[in-house]
């Protein structure tokens, strides 16, 4: 229990030391929202100077940090200049799209890489493995950008999948079937992609950790014993071989949501990453702020899950 | 013997692609920014060595373009047009590695023809010249970048690993910090952090700061780990105790001891890097038009038309490819042959 304890201070004051150092980073920014304004013959210096004073931007920065702290607490996160209210809604319903996507194609690069690296690490040497080894290595060459737009372009051609967005229009008129149906069409396309470049990675070091498994002397017993192979690989070696992938989950968290980025511009997924870019190209320096914050609050808890995961797996951590 | 295989073959093709690169000037047909506004989104033109007739030629020869009957705005090959195709021409200047001004190209064809080896974008620019050029940028910004992230980490490693104690606990929480951000979000954080209209070197210097800034943690994390070894090692000890400096201590028994780790990561670095570029250009958070880079040249198939309908506008990004495959290549034989830390 202490270390898992342990573990969650550790996460929270990593958040802390995150917001703050996302913060001053931005604030030390030159420029702000209202430098469009001031290019602007008709907008007065008075009005934008006011405007700033309201916004509380000619203050300190500790109490600038300070205000927008309570204004996480309270749930808002800072005010959005463009969209003109609380950054807080604005995230959570791009976050909610994200967590979705990003949830989806973590579950489905992790269904197809374990059986893939099972059976290649059972099939060691053989074109088999070698096969696999061959096809990871070459879809690890290719750019992510690439892959997207290839599935884009496919979409564009075959007219199969819709090439953007998450709904159809009057959306809101379907039935509850036809809804899930919609969105599952519009998932398609961006979970497969960051499925395909997430997955040579996976599959690798579930290789290499099953090998190292399969490898140690109680492996070579049981088999001696006459234990059938599926339980061998599964019942034996997997459980062996999971320590390494279970700090993996919580790494790949990270991997997924940098590509989902990407992913997200390019087939217009109403997430958190098109949001980004657009708050960057604004200079809405609290929009920002709140989609890193969020980002990282995602990976920490990523890896705390994969640390309460571990304390669950191994005796040895909940020992010690 | 086979990794000796690998290794040579990373690297000679490695060299190939940065040779190609740095004299873009020569091997490009036109110059960086050489327009041709009569024939926007040309397909790539096809090299013939049999002409209309049958006959074969030695000279491998391009025909011109005109308006497709069938698609408008599309072009076809004119068979009436006959262009040869000439090596070692004279064409626009250019300078050889940024210094000696020269004419000399290594392939082109007379006047009215074109040469689009990889067809031309929405301005008539030939891609191929765009790709070689564009590749200075962004082989440029990676290297450096990768270098700058590399040499950082080698400091904050050497120093967290050599003195440990408080140094040690700074240092690396201070990089846990930045490995606890997804880097492309951090990436963004620091890009916005920075001006956004500037002259365009100037953005190309930006950018290779954030990108090298961003990445220092993982190294400094692998390099530590080295050093800790390092340091206890019988012949370290044996130094310390005849009274060396830890300047030379360092200079002379630890850090060589690191340089297996330094270069896998140097070529690990780099095409990340390259691919940071390319995508935060892609996005508009680069080096913009008229600077040719990677990212620039993906750009243009945001737009949907383009996308759907210039299938050669793909192959920038396709080019991409072996590029990646060989610095991942030289970094596999790295790793296998100094037994250094997992990929």
């Amino acid at each position: 229990m202490r270390y898992l304890i342990r573990r969650v201070l550790n996460a929270m004051l990593l958040l802390a030391a995150i917001s703050a150092f996302s913060f001053a980073l931005l604030q030390w920014a030159p420029g702000d929202f209202f430098d469009a304004m001031r290019l602007n013959p008709r907008v007065s210096s008075q009005t934008v100077e006011g405007l700033r004073s309201k916004y509380g931007m000619n203050q300190t920065l500790p109490v600038r940090y300070g205000h927008w702290a309570f204004s996480v607490l309270k749930g808002d996160m800072g005010f959005s200049f463009s969209y003109n209210s609380p950054v807080g809604p604005l995230l959570w319903a791009r976050a909610r799209n994200t967590l979705l996507l990003t949830s989806i194609a973590t579950l489905l690069a992790w269904l197809l890489a374990i059986p893939l690296g099972i059976w290649s690490a059972a099939n060691k040497g053989r074109w088999g493995d070698r096969a696999c080894g061959f096809s990871t290595s070459a879809l690890l060459t290719i750019p992510d950008l690439l892959v997207f737009l290839v599935l884009l372009l496919l979409a564009v051609r075959t007219g199969w999948f819709p090439t953007g967005g998450m709904i159809s229009t009057g959306f809101d008129n379907f039935t509850f079937w036809s809804k899930c149906k919609d969105v599952a069409v519009h998932f398609a396309l961006p979970a497969v992609g960051l499925t395909v470049v997430t997955l040579p990675v996976l599959v690798r070091h579930i290789r290499s950790a099953m090998v190292e498994a399969l490898e140690s002397p109680f492996i070579r017993a049981a088999r001696g014993h006459g234990i059938p192979r599926t339980r061998l690989l599964f019942r034996y070696a997997l459980p062996a071989a999971s320590n390494p992938l279970i700090s993996l989950l919580g790494f790949s968290v990270a991997t997924m949501l940098s590509a989902s980025v990407i992913v997200e511009v390019i087939m217009s997924w109403p997430g958190l990453g098109p949001l980004m870019v657009q708050a960057i190209l604004s200079r809405d320096v609290y929009v920002v702020v709140g989609v890193v914050m969020l980002s990282s609050v995602f990976l920490v808890a990523g890896n705390l899950l994969a640390d309460v995961l571990l304390f669950v797996s191994d005796p040895r951590i909940r020992v010690e | 013997m086979k990794n000796r295989h690998k290794l040579w073959g990373a690297l000679v093709l490695l060299a190939g692609l940065h040779g190609l690169v740095l004299f873009a000037g020569f091997f490009a047909p036109y110059g960086s920014a050489a327009q041709e506004r009569e024939l926007p989104f040309a397909p790539p033109t096809r090299i013939h060595f049999v002409d209309a007739r049958g006959k074969f030629h030695v000279r491998p020869f391009v025909y011109g373009l005109k308006d497709d009957a069938r698609i408008p705005g599309a072009f076809a090959a004119d068979s009436t047009q006959v262009y040869p195709v000439h090596f070692f021409v004279q064409g626009s200047s250019y300078k050889i590695a940024g210094m000696f001004p020269s004419r000399l190209h290594f392939f082109g064809v007379s006047a009215p023809g074109r040469i689009f080896l990889l067809g031309s974008d929405g301005y008539g620019r030939e891609q191929f010249t765009r790709f070689l050029y564009g590749g200075q940028i962004s082989l440029a910004a990676g290297l450096i970048a990768a270098a700058l992230s590399v040499l950082l980490g080698v400091i904050v490693g050497a120093l967290a690993g050599f003195y440990g104690g408080w140094i040690d606990e700074v240092l690396m929480r201070g990089g846990e910090l930045f490995l606890a951000l997804p880097w492309l979000y951090l990436l963004f954080a620091v890009r916005a952090a920075l001006p956004l209209h500037v002259a365009e070197w100037q953005v190309f210097l930006l950018l290779i700061a954030v990108i090298g800034l961003v990445g220092w943690a993982r190294p400094a994390r692998l390099i530590r780990g080295v050093v800790l070894s390092a340091k206890e090692r019988n012949f370290v000890v044996a130094a310390r105790a005849f009274g060396a400096s830890d300047a030379y201590l360092l200079r002379r028994h630890v850090l060589p001891q690191t340089y297996g780790v330094i270069l896998t990561q140097v070529a690990l670095l780099v095409p990340q890097y390259v691919l940071a570029e390319v995508t935060l250009t892609f996005l508009g958070l680069g080096v913009g038009e008229p600077m040719p880079s990677w990212g620039s040249l993906l750009a243009s198939l945001q737009q949907y038309y383009v996308l759907s309908s210039y299938w050669w506008m793909f192959l920038p990004a396709a080019l991409l490819i072996p590029v990646f495959l060989a610095y991942y290549m030289a970094a596999d034989a790295l790793q296998e042959r100094l037994k250094t830390v997992p990929l």
